[in-house]
């Protein structure tokens, strides 16, 4: 992927890490911010607009914990693709409604399967119907489902604090 | 069992519906949602307090692109012995890079994602966790390309 190197003002980052929190629920909230970190209401509201414009923000508004009724079993399912094909095959499975998140990563000798793939169903024999599903419609043959045996972490990733 | 969405009314959801991603970027936001809503700034502010409570809403914020940044990040897998995989899991964890880690039916048995200000620091944070955990490999999985990430939840 592309590297982008943007360099953040102190003032920046003391902003991103209060707009990485939660936002108060008060009749201005974003002058409370702006008075934390010493810009004007009209500011905060501007970087907001600017860094989602940029992407730097990829989205600003309520973090929803929630799943579609009854959908509670999810597994990652890794794919062995011919690496010319990768694409081709990662936006077919990415346009399949049940598949949230679709990468390719590398490989190694110990590891061969390229596309990783996120499904989501109503039990773990759904999600394995999904996953032949998927794998007729690309023709990948040589997949794993691997189903989680537990969740030892799960956060969110706190930026520019040292 | 029981959906935490049929609990909710109407105005709830389409509260919710507004405020994934279009929550009002003006002085007095709040109030904005209530003349959407029909509702008083006080009543939205008292839903999404609500909403919070019953953990509905996480929180109200940005997300970040890490990458856009600075930010670097990897998906992480550990073949751990059956044995020691739930004290090699705690070693993980004690990293506050370290976001998700999981254990999977797999013979790599223990996943997770790390994230760190640059590729250096990643490889530094990667060889301290081996060396602590006492295992002879991770594979360090980078995307490379990213076909799909979820963004919304109509509800």
């Amino acid at each position: 992927m592309k590297d982008e190197t943007i360099n953040f003002t102190e003032q920046e980052k003391a902003l991103i890490r209060e707009l990485q929190e939660d936002v108060a629920s008060i009749s201005a909230p974003f002058k409370s911010i702006g008075d934390k970190v010493g810009l004007s209401e009209e500011e905060v509201i501007a970087k907001i607009r600017d860094w989602k414009e940029k992407g730097i923000i990829r989205r600003f508004g309520a973090a929803i914990k929630h799943h579609k009724a009854g959908i509670t079993a999810n597994v990652m399912v890794v794919w062995k693709v011919p690496v010319e094909k990768a694409k081709e095959i990662g936006s077919i499975m990415a346009s399949h409604p049940a598949v949230s998140h679709c990468y390719e990563r590398p490989v190694f000798p110990q590891w061969p399967y390229n596309l990783f793939t996120m499904v989501h169903g109503k039990s773990t024999d759904e999600c394995r119907k999904i996953a032949d599903e998927i794998s007729d419609k690309t023709g990948i043959k040589d997949f794993k489902l691997l189903f989680s045996t537990k969740e030892y972490k799960k956060s969110s990733m706190k930026y520019f604090i040292d | 069992m029981d959906q935490k969405t049929d609990f909710m009314t109407e105005t709830e959801k389409q509260l919710l519906n507004i405020i994934q991603s279009d929550f009002p970027l003006t002085s007095r936001p709040f109030k904005e949602l209530a003349t959407k809503l029909c509702i008083s700034e006080n009543e939205v502010i008292d839903l999404i307090e609500d909403l919070k409570k019953r953990k509905i809403i996480r929180r109200v914020g940005a997300i970040f692109d890490l990458q856009k940044l600075g930010y670097k990040s990897t998906l992480c897998a550990i073949k751990a012995p059956p044995q020691r995989l739930d004290e090699i899991a705690e070693i993980v964890n004690s990293y506050s890079g370290v976001t998700h880690n999981y254990g999977r039916e797999n013979e790599f048995n223990l996943w997770f994602t790390l994230i760190a200000k640059n590729r250096e620091e990643l490889s530094r944070l990667l060889k301290e966790i081996k060396e602590k955990a006492g295992v002879d490999m991770i594979l360090d999985l980078p995307a490379i390309n990213l076909y799909k990430i979820r963004v919304d939840f109509k509800l």
